[in-house]
């Protein structure tokens, strides 16, 4: 993201929390979230300088603390109406939509946001916990955004209610940027998979994130039961494990096919399922689910695996010990074993080209797709990541939507 | 917001809405389908689009009410907001020109083939809509269908209208070559919209006979576009999302124990919902869940009686039967205050509370 740190961390040790909170927007618009939900012990922290002779910075903590401080402060009032002709159309309000939505209104593009749910956030809504990512300061951060001039609907799903291809030739948009993230969740293909209580993280986690399922006045039912497993070990099987906890469940478990070493989480989010009492069953492959006569579910089937040479990924590959199966007995199990692009828009959208795993192909410097005038960042090009790689896409998109348009105006001109 | 601009009762529950929605009618195609949520922290509900019209900006959805959602939208009025419609989802159903077609509606489900047989019966194709209800009063939409398709047939359980009997007998006479009465030929395509246990039962009946036959699909679903996976189903073995995916499939292969096992995870629950609705009804008066219900909860008991299952043999019967009463009955108990009604609102209709 460019964040210049040494400025704002000399701003907050100045007490000068307006001008902290003034560098810090102006480099990233969603400090209040990154500060929460970035993995910045590989990010920024990772590269400290401080880090030689002390630990790292807690620069996560300051730009939370920051964002927060400023959230306590009046809004500004609104930021001046946008100044340039070119409307930019967003699709995904996601991390990577939102940024780069926010840094263009900051240039005085007219930006409008398109997002298929009835509220705006995306991941950030439907995935990411309140207990990681309070709905309050999610919503703070998009009227943030409204205030500076970007307009988000709702309920609109580009490729369905509109095609992509109108926005720019209908709705006279200048370019487009895609984020559509990665929505598609993965299954495993294992026998009972289908049966009443399996869920992919994706549903798990939308029912109460974005449904609130966990309100007495809220609609959409939940049912989870005494002993959840979730499969996988990413920062979403931690979101959902941790869920289910707070769901009722009385014991949560993490099954896993591949050791601790290869668990993909956060160190901090493990560390936290820890502290919650989450199982952690490693080595452990779920081969079925089983389920009594009324189609619930009642177990899941495992086999034992051990760690043998490195495969594609260059991780120890985990290898199936004979006769090891064992079963363990729960009430739910939930999928988090990664998502893929939706193909909704770009299967309805000719020429952007796509890999072998679906993601769309675009420049990672600048977002360029396939086709001119359409760009593209977050996950939807490099499948399931993170929320602060996808905020670095959307901004380096916009940077570029803007160096792209400023020189065809000026060929204009000329 | 997508403000309603007419509203029509078609039986005691069903009613008909004409919503503004100029993006959705410009795009949409026959068979897709809406996501509805009409308050804060409500459920998304996926309702079929009866009708689109491009030009006037205007869709036509019809909601029977079964469930909390499908009530709180069932009490709405002319000019109100629904709060969010989002769509056109899914996709339109592929079917091959040339032959007849057949269009089988169960109940409510008939509104669907509005557009559906229009789109076919003007790009030249011959077609029937077989449309059945208890009773004459429940039919729903005939005048419309008949402007729409070659032939319209309608059967009633108690011959108070047309062929007395189920949708699936009349399509069976058909099949058979018996077009007595209307002289409609037999079925070379079946289209089939409506409660699960009647897809099912018209799969059944195609089948024997080889009749291509596609059903479109309800499970419940959240969002709509593929991101949940809640609806997946199972056809010709492989795990499809109906969102996506669908929402018609071959009926053939569609698996429909797990599917009807499936829509009935939160049975329980939206019972329970159901009751806690109703109770608050009561107490609250005002609410906007209460506009409709007094005058209906009055209506209920003598308008639609318990209905118990036959004990028919035949188990096409049985199951169309079953369904009608839980339908029903789940209507019904929507509208009873007390939660003394014994059968339970499992069976999940086209408009019910899905989550």
């Amino acid at each position: 993201m460019r964040i210049p740190i040494p400025d704002f961390i000399h701003a907050i040790a100045a007490g000068d929390m307006t001008q902290a909170a003034s560098i810090l927007r102006g480099a990233n618009p969603l400090p209040a979230i990154c500060g929460r939900v970035c993995p910045q012990e590989s990010q920024c922290e990772e590269r400290c300088h401080m880090s030689n002779r002390f630990n790292a910075a807690a620069i996560g903590h300051l730009e939370r603390f920051v964002a927060d401080w400023e959230r306590g402060q009046p809004a500004n009032g609104g930021a001046p109406k946008p100044w340039r002709d070119e409307k930019i159309a967003v699709v995904g309000s996601g991390p990577a939509g939102l940024v780069c939505a926010g840094q263009l209104a900051d240039m005085g593009y007219p930006v409008t946001v398109f997002e298929a749910l009835h509220a705006p956030g995306g991941v950030l809504r439907y995935g990411i916990p309140e207990f990681r990512l309070p709905n309050a300061v999610l919503d703070w951060e998009i009227d943030v955004l409204r205030q500076r001039g970007v307009q988000i609907l709702t309920n609109v799903i580009v490729g369905k209610t509109i095609a992509l291809d109108d926005l720019l030739e209908k709705m006279g948009f200048a370019a487009i940027f895609i984020g559509t993230g990665a929505g598609l969740p993965k299954f495993l293909g294992i026998p009972g998979e289908n049966l009443n209580g399996v869920f992919s993280a994706n549903e798990f986690l939308t029912r109460i994130n974005l449904m609130r399922a966990y309100e007495s006045t809220a609609d959409t039912p939940m049912k989870v039961g005494k002993r959840v497993a979730v499969i996988g070990s990413g920062n979403t099987a931690m979101d959902t494990v941790r869920s289910s906890l707070r769901m009722g469940a009385e014991e949560g478990l993490i099954v896993y096919r591949r050791s601790e070493a290869e668990m993909t989480a956060r160190i901090e989010e493990y560390h936290h399922a820890i502290e919650e009492g989450v199982q952690f069953h490693w080595l452990t492959n779920p081969v079925e689910v089983l389920g009594n006569d009324e189609g619930w579910v009642t177990g899941l089937k495992c086999q034992v695996m051990e760690l043998g040479e490195p495969d594609e990924s260059g991780r120890a590959r985990p290898v199936p010990v004979a006769g090891s199966e064992f079963v363990i007995p729960v009430d739910n199990v939930v999928l988090s074993i990664g998502t893929t692009p939706n193909p909704l828009l770009l299967s309805s959208t000719t020429g952007l080209e796509t890999d072998r795993w679906g993601c769309l192909v675009a420049d990672e410097k600048d977002g360029r797709t396939t086709r001119a005038r359409i760009y593209a960042g977050g996950d939807v090009v490099t499948g399931a990541a993170t929320v602060i790689l996808a905020a670095g896409a959307g901004k380096n998109a916009a940077e570029a939507i803007h160096r792209d348009l400023s020189e065809a105006g000026e060929a204009a001109d000329g | 917001m997508a403000r309603i601009i007419s509203k029509r009762t078609l039986t005691p529950v069903t009613r008909m809405f004409v919503v503004e929605a100029p993006l959705i009618a410009a795009a949409a195609r026959p068979g897709q389908f809406v996501i509805v949520r009409v308050r804060e922290d409500g459920e998304r509900i996926p309702l079929t689009i009866a009708d689109y019209d491009g030009d006037r900006g205007e869709i036509t959805i019809v909601v029977q009410e079964v469930g909390v959602t499908t009530r709180l939208l069932g009490a709405l009025g002319e000019g109100d907001d629904i709060l969010d419609v989002a769509g056109p989802l899914g996709a339109a159903p592929e079917i091959a020109p040339g032959g007849h077609v057949v269009g089988v509606g169960g109940g409510f489900g008939a509104a669907a083939l509005l557009c559906l047989m229009r789109d076919l019966t003007g790009r030249g194709e011959q077609t029937t809509a077989i449309v059945g209800a208890r009773e004459k009063d429940l039919l729903i939409l005939t005048d419309e269908l008949r402007a729409v398709c070659g032939g319209l047939e309608l059967c009633t359980d108690d011959g108070s209208a047309g062929f007395k009997g189920f949708v699936t007998e009349r399509l069976q006479q058909l099949i058979d070559g018996d077009g007595s009465g209307s002289g409609a030929g037999r079925p070379d395509r079946v289209l089939a919209i409506g409660p699960m246990p009647m897809m099912r039962a018209v799969a059944d009946t195609t089948r024997a006979a080889g009749i291509e036959t596609l059903v479109s699909m309800d499970p419940l679903m959240i969002d709509g576009t593929g991101m949940c996976g809640g609806c997946r189903i199972t056809v010709a073995g492989e795990v499809k999302f109906a969102c996506v995916d669908g929402p018609f499939f071959d009926a053939h292969q569609v698996d429909f124990d797990e599917a009807v096992r499936r829509n009935k995870m939160y049975a329980d629950l939206e019972h329970q919902a159901i009751e806690r609705q109703a109770t608050a009804c009561q107490s609250a008066a005002g609410g906007a869940g209460c506009r409709s219900s007094e005058p209906i909860r009055r209506r209920c008991p003598s308008a639609m009686p318990a209905f118990a299952p036959t004990t028919s043999s035949r188990s096409t019967r049985a199951m169309i039967c079953s369904a009608q009463c839980s339908r029903l009955n789940a209507a019904c108990a929507a509208r009873t205050p007390s939660a003394s009604r014994g059968v339970p609102c499992a069976s999940r209709s086209r408009t019910s509370s899905t989550p």
